[in-house]
């Protein structure tokens, strides 16, 4: 999981990064959320931050999002959970142009798939092994 | 590193540090610099542009305003704070790069980044993607009727607008109603399940605000001023900004 600078180190500090991880783990299983070293206040930006993405320097945004893509890598995880829009947005880009293969999904997504709410039409960042999985009203589906 | 030696100007003029130690809390620190490179070292910025952030404040400590508020390195450098978390004298270098971005003419900062600002400018909606009190209104409502159709365990579930005295103002950010409106379902029903009392506002709906990453400090003002007058009219007590 990214902690979002905006949200921890630069509002509300560890314990809301705490209770991240509770929610989180309660969401995955324990056993299936890996966290990333280092975190919480001390994480490092993912570079979606700042106004990065519409700032017209996409090669530098990928640069500076590079330290970041490593700490990913380094999870060995299939899911980076982004409770945040810009690093959903910055994160899912430089899995997409770096070809690192993991998904990137917003914090509401697995908590809807994890309660058996989640719909077929609100699974748009879930990859082809949770895509199926518990569909909610999959007749509802617009495809 | 071998580099070309930096030449210091002649006699002192007014420096460009000086004027921001005047506008930010105690100075920002910027005067305490023990070099020790903590900053640089764990900056993801490091490198870009040959600038990192110790560089960077060495530079205008040593009055070179012309290359600190000219490089574009200042729109490279996403002012996370983390420089700031592991700097043993707490110094704000992400105050000093939103001042350098704002020494930029306005016309030469990020199109993309002036362009979102402009647009949020346009209607109280604050929206950097123009979408007006009507489109939102439209695309909450009719993604909403849909969802209470279609899944009618949900049949009752509510996303209010504009309603008053409600205890959470909800921010939402423009690409969900704009470009993926499904992806709001999600949040509402979790707060549809937890009994949340909450609401959207036709005005000031939009979480994002561009005018701040282009360091416009009136319009920056303007935006959060309009949003907190939404909040205030509709009598929220906890405003809620998920950007």
């Amino acid at each position: 999981m990214q902690d979002p600078c905006q949200l921890v180190r630069k509002s509300f500090g560890d314990p809301v990064a705490e209770d991240l991880r509770f929610v989180v783990k309660s969401v995955v299983g324990e056993e299936n959320f890996v966290d990333m070293t280092p975190n919480k206040s001390n994480n490092f930006c993912c570079g979606g931050g700042g106004g990065y993405l519409q700032s017209g320097y996409p090669e530098a945004r990928r640069q500076y999002g590079k330290t970041k893509l490593e700490q990913i890598l380094a999870t060995k995880a299939d899911y980076c959970i982004t409770p945040c829009h810009n690093c959903h947005a910055q994160i899912h880009d430089l899995s997409d142009h770096f070809e690192a293969g993991y998904h990137t999904v917003h914090l509401w997504t697995l908590i809807c798939l994890s309660l058996g709410i989640l719909g077929p039409n609100e699974r748009e960042y879930l990859g082809d092994d949770l895509k199926e999985v518990d569909v909610f009203h999959p007749e509802s589906s617009n495809f | 590193m071998a580099e070309e030696a930096i030449k210091l100007g002649g006699k002192k003029k007014s420096f460009f540090i000086d004027k921001v130690k005047e506008l930010i809390p105690d100075g920002g620190n910027l005067n305490l610099c023990l070099t020790c490179g903590a900053c640089s070292s764990g900056c993801p910025a490091t490198g870009l542009e040959d600038m990192d952030p110790r560089k960077f404040l060495r530079m205008a400590a040593l009055g070179l305003d012309d290359e600190i508020t000219s490089t574009p390195w200042v729109w490279m450098c996403s002012m996370c704070q983390r420089c700031i978390y592991v700097c043993p004298m707490k110094i704000d270098i992400p105050q000093l790069v939103f001042y350098a971005r704002q020494s930029w003419p306005r016309e030469k900062r990020p199109k993309g980044i002036v362009g979102s600002c402009d647009m949020a400018l346009r209607n109280d909606t604050c929206s950097a993607m123009g979408a007006s009190e009507e489109d939102f209104k439209f695309v909450v409502e009719d993604v909403l009727e849909e969802y209470q159709e279609a899944q009618p365990e949900f049949k009752d579930m509510q996303a209010p607008i504009n309603k008053e005295g409600a205890e959470f103002f909800l921010n939402q950010n423009s690409r969900e109603p704009v470009t993926e409106p499904d992806e709001m379902v999600p949040l509402w029903k979790i707060l549809h399940l937890v009994g949340a009392d909450w609401t959207y506002s036709t005005k000031g709906w939009a979480a994002e605000n561009y005018c701040m990453f282009m360091a416009d400090e009136e319009n920056w003002k303007h935006i959060v001023e309009v949003k907190k007058k939404a909040v205030e009219d509709l009598g929220c007590k906890v405003w809620l900004n998920t950007e």
